[in-house]
Order: structure tokens, then sequence, then C-alpha cells
């Protein structure tokens, strides 16, 4: 079976795309630990039972609540150091004098990454650690359905008010018997959702209906996202919230009455930020958050202030399970903080101490196979044995100096065994499933494999690919290794203890992959087989594999290496973008400098160098074709390239295109101070926070109406009028969309502050983006069906291409626009002063789009960490969150550099058919393989590094960026083949 | 002939390599508290100065470029002159690449330019010493197969050296080992003249191996 180049790689890329898909269900599994709450084991355990006959212990049931009233105040994004660090001082008196001399304890509650807040809210209820995936996720919170804090609270009847981010009612729906939330859609509102859940303080702090009231303040994450945490916006909000904690502290106080039990205020942090103000990541200011609990019950401070004692973020769920009186959760990690009960009897704190052990070890019991070998569950076991002589001596009516001395020892013995067992606990979360990562690894390694053992016949004038497929698919090999592997399956998935997504599978789905992953090894085997077959013929040439590199190739090619071998480093994951911005940037001077010697050889070439040039050549051509070889297309482009240089272009032009690399490097430099991206120096100051700080609107208004503009005129000149008039309207209609919500002004009306979700305006760009796309769509069919007219197809890949671009103007933030220019900037010089009069072959051109694609990835603001993904792109034009049309949307702005990039190729190669008429198919197949051996090396890497340290803050992200990229760059090969498609199908006519 | 000349070359070339050597120890008896990483401006500016003088020093005494025409006081001192404002020019066009690469424009401007002049140090002028300003010359020298003497053949390798020695020393600075080597622009000028040093030797090296298939064509 003979396939195109372009059909070969589109094939390719999807099996990648599923190998990928495989691996990644492995990588993050979902919801590992996730059971049904309220099983049969709904009753807690009784304390350990005295040792020898007689004496039973009557503590039977769960102990009842030491708090009446639990008011949870969690400020988003708090930092410790806002609380305990010297801005805690200035801006918080009274919280700071509450905690140097009043009635509270504080710690310092670490969050384990990824520091988002859905996550966190999710382990600070359920004392769990949530997976990876749960980012991912966290576009649509569905309802919590572990078991957690509130749940339980609602099951023993206590009555919950919850006010603020509205993620809490969807993850707890008819939890609350009041709430009211806050959407924190509109991330530069710093003072409307604090006051959302403020106006309601004053009256439910005199009511008396309530037991436990949840208060979640976004207004800090706004403003630490928008200007960071050194604006000066932050003391005045913490001032805010030092305020409201006064009063609710008071009124606390104020209530408590003689008779009835105290109430707990605890004051939390989801996570911290980053020096940016953006969180996610595992930086100290992101994990570090203040926990505090102020209670009367608590015993004044005697002594020094010292440093905040560290705990877990999990560790609140367990604490406040047992001073609510309720069952602790059960998938909780977490370790009761002692000195919150601390004021209670001996008895008591040992009861307490028993339930979390209890709970953890049930829980460890329920995970691991051989759970009696875990040193934290020995240590329990004999802590508990102690507890049980403790209660005997206790119910004996000992001597209470010596049982004070035997419980403290108990209570070491526990709170060990707790250390021990939640550790291992954590540890277990990151499980990886390696039979599925396996098998994607597999399947994703074979497909590169055929992809490079492919290259020479793929990039071939014919671009033809002979794939031995019917021969192989009846050797003997082919049903041999069926067989083995299907025996492999079999074996591994009876044997597993632990869940494995591939074995869930059907079995027939699992059949169809073993076949796939034998044919591809058979294809492999035989495509080897040939090469050695075609290395056995005598004539060897060498100078073809030597001299026909130019300095562009080697950079091709040691970039392409060099990049994926940076990515094993943590630190060049993290500063990714500076790779590619290096890269480009040598590009650009080593096209300089091709592009100044092919001017002055013009000048300078005698006419001998010249014909020795084309002697070599033509020995080329001579040697290649004694072969029966097809003469690569770079030596082609090569002797064209000398010969053209005679006819090179001639007076300004020649300038222009002499200094085109220049204003490129520039152009890359400016964008570079847009955006500043990775983690080392994203707290520097750029020009797109200045852009977007509140003082700059009228300057962000006027960048943005000029950029609309450029785009305009850079795009229009290739459109039919109806798309031209069509983009006037849609890039007004861009900047009345930025103007109603709020991001820019326009000059005629400066005060106006109705800020509106700018629906109407949103879906009138949106219909424009449809009418431009749906006209490129029927002239491209017209092409294929009617013409065999080639403008008629290059103006619709035009138009395709300019309804993406104006999708892309909706969607990026106003400081964003500028990229957008400059991203069709360069492409328009690059294509008119260096790749047409340089004539380089498809896999060259292909191979810097490719690149300039991933700068560009960065520089509209990327980075490889989950923080910088612009969610709100998902919402543009929508009433509420839909899911489909909000991650299309997202994945389009994210992915929207390296896309226009990809489509802009496909333009120019299709324009260059006339010249290389495998060009568009020699292009998607460069693109597939420029893809695939990122993709493929980083999995191994991956694999070989999930203990890393940074697994989950550095690689993780990453892995799902290199995912994503895949099934988009999957899909974008399918386009291209379509096209390719199209233009063979003439030919043959 | 042949073999004397590339004894010349080695003795040229081990005479400018042992003079950055020196530059980074002979300062510290007069200098206090005097390092190559500590106070690194300060070496940047020796180093500059001393294979600066050292090359143009060479170059008189050696007389590689073959050129003894008597040429009047007047034609020499705008030689000089020209040669003056190529090299200032080279370490503007270096430092405005070097911000293009992603150098900070306004901070550590110092840095960048005393960087720039360095690798100017290490590049242009050696080719100014050799090929005068004269840029079709360069032109010719830098194409392929342009080389007319073993000296220009090792002006082109250790002209690539030093520059690739700048670009590889570029990789280690986005890694977070928080090593003092790491700051701006340390690795990059550490990196340029390692690649210098390394061109010196491999130069005649080079010639050597190649002797066969090096020949020149007259002029
Ligand atoms: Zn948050
Ligand atoms: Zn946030």
């Amino acid at each position: 079976m003979r396939l195109r180049s372009g059909v070969l790689a589109a094939g390719c890329l999807l099996l990648q795309a599923l190998g990928v898909a495989i691996f990644l269900r492995g990588f993050f599994p979902l919801a590992v630990r996730a059971r049904p709450r309220g099983g049969p084991r709904g009753e807690s355990p009784p304390e350990p039972a005295p040792p020898g006959p007689g004496t039973v212990s009557n503590w039977t049931k769960i102990p009842p609540p030491l708090f009446k009233k639990v008011v949870i105040v969690l400020i988003d994004a708090l930092r410790d150091d806002f609380v305990f660090g010297s801005k805690g001082k200035q801006f918080m008196p009274y919280t700071t004098q509450v905690i140097e001399k009043g009635t509270s304890y504080s710690f310092i509650a670490e969050a384990k990454p990824p520091t988002v807040t859905m996550p966190r809210i999710k382990a600070l209820m359920t004392g769990s650690i949530p997976g990876f995936i749960d980012v991912v996720v966290n576009l649509n919170s569905p309802a919590l359905l572990d078991d957690n804090l509130i749940w339980q609270a609602k099951t023993a009847g206590k009555r919950i008010i919850f006010y603020g981010d509205d993620t809490w009612v969807k993850l707890f729906p008819k939890h609350f018997v009041e709430y009211d939330g806050t959407t924190s859609f509109f991330v530069s509102d710093f003072t409307e959702v604090d006051d959302n859940v403020t106006r309601h303080l004053d009256r439910v702090l005199k009511r008396e209906d309530w037991d436990l009231l949840i208060l979640h303040y976004l207004g800090l994450d706004h403003i630490g996202h928008v200007t960071g945490p050194n604006s000066p916006l932050v003391g005045p909000k913490l001032r805010e919230m030092d305020n409201i904690l006064k009063k609710i502290h008071i009124s606390l106080l104020s209530k408590e009455g003689e008779a009835s039990l105290p109430s707990l205020l605890v004051v939390c942090g989801d996570h911290g930020m980053s020096e940016t103000g953006s969180h996610g990541g595992s930086s100290e200011g992101e994990v570090h958050t203040p926990l505090l609990f102020i209670s009367s019950a608590f015993e004044k401070r005697s002594g020094p202030l010292t440093q905040p004692e560290l705990v877990q973020q999990t560790d609140l769920a367990s604490t406040l399970a047992v001073g609510l009186g309720l069952p602790i959760s059960r998938n909780s990690v977490g370790n009761l903080i002692l000195p919150v009960v601390g004021g209670k009897t001996m008895r008591e704190q040992l009861r307490f101490l028993h339930l979390n052990g209890f709970q953890l070890s049930r829980l460890l019991e329920e995970n691991t196979p051989a759970y009696e070998k875990d040193p934290g569950y020995e240590q329990f076991k004999i802590a508990e044995k102690s507890h049980g002589n403790w209660i005997k001596l206790y119910l004996e009516g000992n001597n209470s100096e010596i049982l004070m001395n035997l419980g403290k020892k108990v209570l070491k013995q526990y709170l060990e065994a707790l250390k021990t067992l939640s550790s291992s606990l954590s540890k277990q979360v990151a499980q990886y499933d390696m039979y599925s990562m396996m098998v994607g690894t597999v399947i994703i390694m074979e497909v590169l494999l055929l992809l490079l053992l492919s290259v020479p016949k793929a990039l071939s004038s014919r671009a033809e690919f002979e794939v031995p497929l019917s021969p192989s698919l009846f050797s003997l090999l082919f049903y041999l290794m069926c067989l083995v592997l299907c025996a492999v399956h079999v074996i591994v998935c009876t044997s597993a203890e632990s869940l494995c997504y591939f074995c869930s599978m059907s079995w027939l789905t699992a059949l169809g992959v073993m076949m796939l992953i034998s044919a591809l090894m058979c294809g492999i085997l035989s495509a080897i087989g040939k090469i050695l077959e075609n290395s056995r013929l005598p004539v060897k040439n060498p100078v073809v594999s030597s001299s026909s590199w130019s300095e562009v190739d080697v950079l091709m090619l040691a970039g392409t290496i060099g990049h994926v071998l940076s990515l094993g480093a943590s630190s060049f994951i993290e500063e990714e973008h500076q790779t590619w911005y290096f890269l480009i940037n040598t590009l650009c001077l080593a096209l300089c400098q091709e592009l100044c010697r092919n001017h002055f050889l013009l000048k300078e070439c005698d006419p001998q160098h010249g014909t020795s040039l084309k002697q070599n050549f033509d020995g080329i051509r001579e040697a290649s074709d004694c072969k029966n070889i097809d003469v690569p297309a770079s030596g082609n482009s090569k002797l064209d390239k000398v010969a053209s240089s005679a006819e090179f272009i001639k007076g300004s032009d020649k300038w222009l295109s002499l200094a085109s690399p220049w204003i490129i490097l520039i152009c890359c430099r400016l964008l570079r101070s847009l955006n500043r991206t990775g983690v080392q120096w994203a707290h520097r100051p750029d020009f797109g926070h200045w852009l977007t700080s509140s003082e700059h609107k009228s300057e962000l208004s006027f960048l943005a109406a000029v950029s609309l503009v450029m785009i305009f005129f850079l795009v229009q000149r290739r459109c039919s009028l109806v798309s031209k008039i069509a983009m006037a309207l849609g890039l007004l209609g861009v900047y009345s969309y930025r103007a109603a919500i709020g991001n820019v002004v326009f000059p005629w009306q400066h005060d106006s502050k109705d800020i509106s979700k700018g629906i109407t305006e949103a879906r009138f760009v949106f219909v424009f983006v449809l009418g431009i796309v749906f006209t490129g769509t029927k002239d491209l069919l017209k092409s294929q069906v009617i013409s065999a007219d080639s403008s008629v197809k290059s103006t619709g890949l035009w138009e395709v291409y300019s309804g993406l671009v104006l999708l892309a103007a909706l969607l990026f933030r106003p400081h964003n626009l500028p990229v957008l220019v400059f991203c069709l900037l360069i492409q328009t010089m690059m294509t008119k002063y260096i790749w047409r009069p340089l004539k380089f072959d498809a896999a060259q051109i292909t191979i810097m789009h490719y690149w300039f694609g991933q700068a560009f990835f960065y520089f509209q603001g990327n980075s490889n960490g989950i923080a910088t993904v612009d969610v709100s792109a998902g919402f543009v034009g929508l009433e509420s969150y839909v899911e489909i049309p909000a991650i299309f949307l997202t994945a389009f702005a994210t992915y929207a550099g390296p896309l226009l990039w990809a489509i802009h190729l496909l333009c120019y190669l299709s324009s260059e058919v006339s010249r290389n008429a495998a060009a568009v198919g020699h292009g998607c197949f460069c693109y597939a393989l420029m893809r695939s051996i990122p993709v493929a090396i980083y999995i191994v890497l991956v694999t070989g590094l999930r203990y890393h340290l940074f697994i989950w803050s550095v690689f993780s992200p990453k892995l799902l960026y290199e995912g994503v990229h895949v099934f988009i760059t999957a899909a974008i090969c399918l386009f291209f083949t379509a096209m390719d498609q199209n233009h063979s199908q003439k030919v043959q006519d | 002939m042949r073999d004397a000349e590339v004894r010349r070359l080695w003795a040229a070339n081990l005479l400018c390599a042992a003079s950055v050597v020196l530059t980074a120890v002979v300062p510290a008896f007069f200098l206090d508290g005097f390092t190559v990483l500590g106070t690194h401006l300060t070496w940047l500016c020796v180093c500059s100065v001393c294979v600066g003088t050292l090359n143009v020093i060479l170059c008189l005494v050696l007389k590689p470029s073959l050129s003894p025409k008597r040429s009047s006081l007047g034609n020499k001192i705008s030689r000089f002159l020209k040669c003056c404002i190529y090299f200032f020019m080279s370490c503007i066009l270096f430092h405005a690449i070097i911000v293009l690469y992603g150098a900070p424009l306004i901070e550590s401007v110092t840095e960048t330019f005393l960087f720039a002049v360095l690798l100017s140090t290490f590049t242009t002028l050696q080719c100014l010493c050799m090929l005068g300003p004269n840029i079709q010359a360069w032109i010719r020298v830098f194409s392929k197969n342009g080389a007319t003497s073993i000296w220009e053949n090792s002006l082109q390798i250790t002209t690539i050296c030093s520059i690739l020695g700048a670009w590889f020393g570029a990789f280690p600075i986005p890694l977070d080992w928080d090593r003092p080597w790491q700051v701006w622009p340390i690795s990059c000028s550490l990196g340029a003249t390692f690649g210098y040093m390394a061109g010196l030797i491999i130069a005649p090296l080079w010639i050597h191996w190649n002797r066969k298939q090096l020949t020149y064509k007259s002029r």
C-alpha cells in the first residue's frame, strides 16, 4: 500500500494521540481513592478495650463537640507573611495582637501543589490530597462526592451558612442553609467580591440559628493576580480583613455565655501567591499559608512569641471534625492538631488521637495490600495497646501523677504513629498506573520510529511511502507478537493489585491495541529491512551527506536535539521560553548571514568559484541519477539558490531583505518584554503588567486600537471584498467588546462605569468569525469541486486563516493584541523577503514555522505552569459556563500562536506548490515529526522522573501541555492532508 | 618556510592563551580582592586590554598580513582611525545583538557593554589586525574556502570558537543552581574566553592535521 507523506504523517499523529491519551490516563489516575461515602463502616470505633476481663470502657460513641459555633474565614491567596510578617504587623494590628497576646494558636499550613483554589478547598474540607487532574477539571467543578467535613456536618444536623466564592456552592450543592456565591469571573474586581460577603456579616452574627459559618474572601487573590503581592492595594485589603476578623471575634466573644460551649474562629488561606502574584506552582510563597485558631477555650499565650509551627493543610479537616464532634472524613490523610484540643483531659485527648489513628489505619488497609508491614500501622497498634493499658489504670482509679506521665507517653506514641501513617498515605497518592503508561509509551515510540525511518522516502520529491501492510499483516511474526502481547496482558491484569485503566478496558479494545502495537512493530521491522537492503548497494555518496548541509540546517538539527534534551531538566522546562527565544534569535542571525552571503556572493563570486559549485551539484545529481534515487529536495533548492542569486531582487527590496532579519529580531525583543513568563524572571516588571494596571487604561486603549487597525491592514490584502468588510466590522466588534467589559475605554465616554459581560458584542464578533471561515471553506470546496484554479484555493485558505486571526483578536487580552500584530508582521516579512528569495525547501520552512509557533506560544504570555492558562477566554460571549465551547475557546486562545503559524505554513506551502508539487506533503510530514520527537522523548523522561520532587509542579503541567499540543497538531495535520488531497486529485485529472 | 610559519602561529597562539590565563591570576597581586567571579567587570577590562594589546603587538611583530606596502604617515593614521571606528562599531553591534538575545536593556548596561568589548577583542580586533579595515577581505575570509594563509585559517577558527563559546555560555543561566557564575554576564564571558582559548589551540592542530588538503590560492 502506498501512502502519501501527508497521509502517513496524519495517521501517525492520530496513533500518537491515542498513545498519549493512554499514557496520560495512566499517569494521572482519576480519583484513585474516591469511595462512596456512608458505606457499611459508618460506625466510629470505641475506645481501645483495656486488657483483661472485667473492666469495660463506656466511651463508644463519637465524642461530643468541643465548640458551639465555628466560623471559618478563608482569605484567598493569603500568604503566611501577610499575617506573620511585617505586613501583618503593619496592616493587621488586631490579628497580630490576638496572635501575640490572645487566646489563639497559630500555624503555617503547607498547601500541596497544585496551589489552585478548587483542589485546595477540597484538601481543606476532605483532608485528602486531590490528584493533579483536579486542576484540569477545575473549570467545571462538579459536586464533591468524597466524604467531607461539610457533608458530615450537614448529616449531623448542623446548619451551615456560606458566603463567598461560588466554587463552594458547586462543590457542596444543597449543603448550606443559606448562601451567597460570588463568581470570581472579573479578576479586576477588587472590592465588590468582598463587599458581597461582608454585607451579610452583621445580620448573620446577630443570629443564633447557625453552627458553622464559612466566609471565602476573593479580593486579595484578585489584587495579587493583577498587581502582585507588593502592590499598595494589598495593605488596605489586609486592613479590611483585619477589621472583619475583629468584628467576628468580638461578636463571638460577646455571645459566649458561662454555661455554653466556647466558639472557634479559624482563619486560613487556600494558597499563597508567588512573587508575581499568581499561584499554582510550588514556590515557598505559594505553598505557605497561615492557619489561626482563635477561641476563648485556649489558654492565653505565656512567654515570648515563637515561630509558628509547620502543619499540613489537610490537618484542618480532622481537627475541625474533632472540634465539631463529627466523624473524621474517610479519605483524610491529616493529623489532628493537638494544641487545639490541648485544654481537654488526657482521656479525651487520647480518645481523639485514637479516632484519628484508627481512621488513618483504615485508609491504609484499603489502599495497601501489605498494610500490616507498614511502620506507621505497627506503631499505631502498639500505641493502641498501651492506650488500652492506660484506660485500665484509669478505670481502676490510679494515682493521677503516674497516670499523667503514662498518658503523655501514649500521646507521644500516637503522634509518632499518626505522622508515619499520614506520610505513607500521602506518598500513595502519587501511584502510577505503570501498565497503561508502558502501553502508551510503546505506541508513541513505535510511531516515532516509523516516522524517523520514513524520513528519506517521505521527503523525496514523490513524497510517497511504501507501507508494507499486507505482507506484514499475514506474517507469522505478527500473529506471534499478538499472541505474546495478549498473554502478557492477561498475566499483568490478573496479577495487578492496584487499579489499572488499561485492564479495565473491554477485552476487544485491548485486543485492538495489541494488534496495533504488533502491526506497527512489523512495519518498523520491514522498514529497517528495506533500508539495510538499500545500503548494501555499493555506491555511496558522501557528498550528499556532508556538504549539502548549510548553517541553517545544522542549526535546525542542533536546536531540535538541544531542545529535546533540555526537557530533562526542571529549570529548562520552567524557562522553556528562553530556549525558544534563543533559538529563533540564532535562526534570524543565521538567516541574516545567509542573506548577506547571497547578496555579496553576487558581487564577489568569481566565475571559477561559481562553476565549481555548479559542477559539485551536477556531480550530486549524476551520482544520484545513476543510483536511481530521488534527488533530495534540498540539493535541488541549493542549486536553484545559486542560480537565483544572479537575478536576486534589486534596489530597495534588496536592502529591505537584508534588514528584515533585524526587524524581526527587534520585534521578538519587544514581544519578549511584553510578557515575562517562566519562574525565575517572572517577577521582573514587564510591559504587559504596566499596561493592565488601572492607571494606564488610556494607553492600553490606544495600543489596542492601533493593533486592531494594524491587524486589519496586515490581514486584508489577500481577502475578498466581503471578507474585508466582515473583518473590519469584526475588529470593531472586538474593540467594543473590550470596552464593554471594561478593559479599554472609548475616547468619548470616559466615566461610564457600567461593566457588563459583553455578551452581545462578543457574539457579534463570533458571527463574523464564522462568516469569514465559512466564505473561506466555500472557496476551498469550490476550488476542489468546480475549478482547478489555485488562486481560489489560496484565497480560501487565507480567509480561513484571517477568520482565525479575528477569533484570536477577540480572545486575546487587549495588552496581547500586539503579539498578534507582530505575528502577522513577521509572517509577512518572512514570506516576502526571506523565504521567497532564499528558496528554502518545504522541510526547512516547516521547521522555521514550528519554531516561531513555539516562540509565539510563550510570547503571548503562556508558560509551562497551569497558572498562566487564561481561563477567562472560555467565557467570552457565554452567559455561564458551558463545557464544550469553553474548552474549545480556552484551548484556542492558549495555542493561538502555534496554530496561526501552522495555518500560515499551509497558506505559504500551498502557494509554493507550483515550485514543488509535494510541498504540502513535506510540510505536513515535517510538522508531525517536529511534534512527535519532543513528545516521545518527554514521555520517556517523565516516566523516568516520576518520583522527582518537582513532578507535580513542573513536569506534570508540561506533560499536559505536550499532550494537548499533540491533539491539536493531529487536527492540524488532518487539515493539511485534506488540502493536499485536493491538489493531488487535480494533478491526476 | 611553511613549517616555520606554523611554528610562529603556535608561538603566537600560545602567547595569547597564556596572556588570558595570566589576566586571571596576575591582577590578584596588585588589586585587593580580585577574583574573576567576584570582580568580574575588572577582569573583563583587564582581559580585553591585555589580549587587545598583545594582538596588536603580535601583529606588528609578525606581520602576518603580508602587505608590506610602503604607505604615508597620513594613510597610516587614517587606517588606524578607521580601525578604531570599526572596533567601536563592532562593540555597539555586539551589544545590540546581546540585547536582542534578551539581556536587559537598561539595567547592567556596563556588564553587557564590557562583555561586548570582550567579544569584539576576541573577534573584530583580530580581524582588524590581520586584515585591516577592509570589509571585502573580511567577507572573503569568512566565506567558504576563502582563507589564503594559515593565519586566516586560524582567524576563522578562533573567531567562530569565541562566538560559539559565548553562545553556549548562555545555557546555564536559566538553571536554578544559584551559583555565582550564573550571574549575567559571567557564564557568557567565560564561555567566550574558553572558546577563544580552545580556538587558539585547535587552530594550529587543525592546520597540522589538514596540511595535505590546505592548498592556498596565491592572491
Ligand atoms: Zn484561591
Ligand atoms: Zn487566584
